[in-house]
């Protein structure tokens, strides 16, 4: 029997929260360093840098998972044809936002990557507070990088919703209720700890 | 006397599988009490248009006329539904009636849900019983599994949640959602148990159960109220746990 579609869309589930989930949570609370002063901020990204094996890390928890989610998930927008002006029901909305986000996140992280890492290694930038300060003065770049971080959070968020679904833990509507608040819960919480910093590197404040 | 009252249809329709659909408009007296197939029966009598042309009558599929064959379901005012169980006088006129878009047409209204019949082949939708001698009688139910049961065999095969999921398309090769529900009623019958597995490792195909992406409609749409996103969330921990068996376990049966 073949199981390859199966076996592919769960584990676009699983990795969505484990490791990508995860990994997006830590990099934001690290930022959020940012919040407590500039030098705070590149202790915490010089401690990150130093990880021993880093490179390793980064391709097995950040960059795999997330080539795989990104791939998989374009062929999943490809093949939904949204219904919403229809069937105007929250999930069907949220099936849409999640489709949206999904695909602004991916502009969003690849510019990211580029504008950072990818420099960084260059040898065009180094990683510390100035990177990120010279970046998000700009107001085009400030906004631009609130709606990619909104969209990512969202996407997370209501994407751990589905992942409690596609796993069989929430199967009565009640305890799917409650995890869309639940989820909601993380959603804000998450954009919070990501928007503050952002906004500490472009006011200082 | 007051001027006859009249209902409005605007019907899409199609002469042959591959001919291009058109709209055409029929005005008929109104009747009290009337439902959206009353109406076609009344355009059928007399089939000429809103322009006073005589046209052909509008083709439309039906049987039990009572909401439980699932053959009379078509797009009433946007949405799927059956014909039968609209009321013209709950609907906004004029009436808009196309057929469902996600199968094929046949003519006029109506379609071809050979596509859902073979769903109910693949996920093997159906409880063996004949063996070469006689097997005797299975396990009992018991009785307050029967009645939770009974609810989850109400589906109709009628098609309104294959139409309502955005991921059931020309793109996709999902099966729809009444097909992920179904394993889990025969997987409950004490006799259906006992191919459990076979039901499950058929929902684990390509274009089974990982073609649900969670939006839901299904359930709001479903004339029976079927709970299907709950019967659905329940196979995602049956195939998950089955897939498990089958990779790491040995087992197999």
């Amino acid at each position: 029997m073949e199981h390859r579609e199966f076996g592919y869309r769960r584990l676009h589930s699983l990795l969505g929260v484990i490791p990508i989930g995860l990994f997006l949570i830590v990099h934001l609370v690290v930022n959020h360093f940012a919040v407590y002063g500039e030098e705070n901020f590149n202790k915490a990204s010089e401690f990150m840098e130093s990880l021993p094996f880093l490179i390793v890390l980064e391709v097995l928890i950040i960059y795999l998972p997330i080539l795989f989610h990104a791939i998989l998930g374009v062929y999943i927008v490809f093949v939904s044809k949204n219904n919403y002006t229809k069937y105007g029901y929250f999930r069907n909305w949220m099936y849409f936002f999640q489709r949206v986000s999904g695909i602004i996140t991916l502009v969003f992280i690849a510019w990211h990557v580029w504008e950072t890492r990818i420099q960084i290694w260059l040898g065009n930038a180094s990683l510390d507070f100035g990177l990120m300060e010279g970046i998000l003065t700009n107001p085009f770049m400030f906004w631009f990088y609130i709606v990619g971080l909104i969209s990512t959070t969202f996407h997370f968020a209501n994407g751990l919703w589905s992942f409690l679904v596609s796993w069989g833990f929430t199967q009565s509507p009640r305890s799917q209720k409650i995890a869309t608040y639940a989820t909601l819960i993380v959603f804000l919480a998450i954009s919070y700890i990501g928007v503050r910093a952002i906004i500490t590197f472009a006011y200082g404040v | 006397m007051a001027e006859q009252k009249t209902v409005t249809f605007i019907i899409t329709r199609q002469d042959s599988p591959d001919s291009a659909p058109y709209e055409e408009t029929f005005t008929i007296p109104y009747r009290p009490n009337m439902n959206v197939i009353s109406g076609l029966m009344e355009i059928r009598k007399n089939p000429v248009n809103a322009k006073g042309e005589k046209t052909t009558p509008v083709q439309w599929d039906m049987n039990c006329l009572e909401e439980v064959c699932g053959a009379c379901s078509m797009v009433i005012n946007g949405t799927a539904r059956q014909s039968c169980a609209a009321l013209v006088d709950k609907l906004e006129q004029p009436i808009r009636l196309a057929p469902m878009s996600t199968f094929p047409v046949v003519r006029d209204l109506i379609v071809d849900r050979e596509q859902m019949f073979d769903a109910l082949k693949r996920i093997k939708a159906w409880i063996p019983i004949d063996g070469t001698y006689d097997l005797g009688p299975g396990p009992r139910m018991p009785e307050k599994k029967r009645q939770w049961a009974y609810e989850l065999s109400k589906c109709m095969t009628c098609g309104v949640c294959v139409e309502a999921c955005p991921n059931v398309n020309d793109k996709s090769n999902f099966i729809g959602p009444f097909a992920l529900s179904l394993p889990r009623l025969y997987n409950a019958h004490p006799t259906g148990e006992m191919n459990k597995s076979e039901r499950l490792e058929a929902l684990m195909e390509d274009g089974g159960i990982s073609g649900c992406s969670n939006a839901q409609n299904c359930v709001q749409v479903c004339p029976k109220g079927i709970p299907l996103t709950t019967s659905i969330a329940a196979m995602n921990r049956d195939t998950n746990i089955q897939a498990f068996k089958s990779f790491f376990g040995s087992d197999h049966i």
